[in-house]
């Protein structure tokens, strides 16, 4: 990455659209697995986010709602009716799992859409460690449920004989491929809009000082990092829903495996 | 006035390149939100059911662009 001030001198970026992303010890001093880092911080604050909306607003249940009590009823409606639908009636004894990382994910994604905050969604260690966790558990609960009745996921029965062992290549490689597009997804979709609004908030002073057609581009990249920002407010609730519906539709393949 | 090395200057031309693919994930996705809106027009009454389908799907055609966007990160700031 370029340095600063080589940065400032020719006209280049303030600052580096990537910066934000960067892990930091919170107190100064080398970054040991022991250090309280920004990333340690922001997960902390999403869990007590979510600790916030579903355990406070609930403790003082009322037959009318308050209001808070009311989002946190829509959200674990919205999530129960979605494993329900997608994974059946049998997936509904994983919906606590399914309720926690979708939570967690949203608040994450939430908080990461403050000023001067950090996106722990948008780092590939974080996500990794979720979908790996989801598919380790849908892998090992296939093989519990049903046995080595489990790989008919890879035989479809329903194609004709001869093209059945291609299909079979291509459905373990899908397979296989499954936890690296789910938590890929997430952190790339999070990293990207973040620096797209960072790409523009560098684009906003530094036409004005350095150039005279400052004053058309100046409001123009203010405008695109408003409307971004409304885009990634909304991709901040689909990805998270995205990432909770995808657990589901894996859940329901391992449970009934026959198409 | 040429500067760095002809490294660099591929890997960044690929990380240029390796964007073009998000085109393809744009097409892909405008096309499943497309044609679940033309068929929700059909039959509004069934299209309510189907909207996490449509989900999925726009995820498994994003996924794509995704990659390439990864590997465009990838040359710029890994290699």
């Amino acid at each position: 990455m370029a340095s600063e001030a080589q940065g400032a001198e020719t006209g280049g970026l303030e600052f580096h659209p990537m910066d934000q992303f960067n892990i930091e010890s919170l107190f100064g001093g080398p970054i040991a697995w022991y250090t309280p880092t920004n990333a340690a911080l922001w997960m902390g604050l999403a869990i007590l986010a979510v600790i916030g909306l579903m355990v406070l607003t609930t403790s003082k249940r009322s037959v009318v709602p308050s209001r808070g009590q009311s989002v946190a009823e829509l959200a674990y409606g919205f999530v129960y009716k979605m494993v329900e639908d997608v994974s059946g009636k049998d997936g509904v004894v994983y919906f606590p799992y399914i309720m926690t990382v979708f939570m967690f994910i949203l608040m994450a994604n939430f908080l990461g859409l403050l000023p001067l905050a950090f996106t722990t969604t948008s780092h590939i260690a974080v996500t990794a460690v979720l979908a790996l966790a989801v598919f380790l558990a849908v892998t090992v609960l296939g093989f519990v449920k049903n046995g080595f009745g489990f790989l008919s996921l890879f035989w479809i029965s329903s194609a004709p004989l001869i093209l059945r062992p291609i299909l079979a290549l291509i459905e373990v490689i899908s397979y296989f491929v499954r936890p690296v597009s789910h938590s890929i997804r997430l952190a790339g979709n999070m990293m990207a809009g973040h620096a797209v609004i960072k790409v523009f908030a560098a684009f906003a002073p530094l036409v004005l000082i350095s150039t005279g057609i400052g004053i058309v581009v100046t409001p123009l990249s203010i405008l695109a990092i408003t409307a971004i920002y409304a885009l990634e407010v909304l991709v901040a609730f689909i990805q998270a829903y995205v990432f909770a519906i995808l657990t589901c539709v894996y859940l329901r393949d391992a449970l009934h495996p026959h198409h | 006035m040429l500067e760095g090395d002809i490294v660099q200057m591929g890997a960044y031309i690929g990380a240029g390149l390796a964007c073009t693919g998000m085109g393809g994930a744009a097409v892909g996705v405008g096309h499943v939100v497309g044609n679940f809106l033309s068929g929700a027009l059909r039959n509004p009454s069934a299209a309510g059911g189907q909207t996490a389908t449509m989900f999925i799907g726009i995820a498994f055609a994003e996924a794509l662009g995704i990659f390439s966007f990864l590997v465009a990160l990838l040359l710029m700031f890994a290699v």
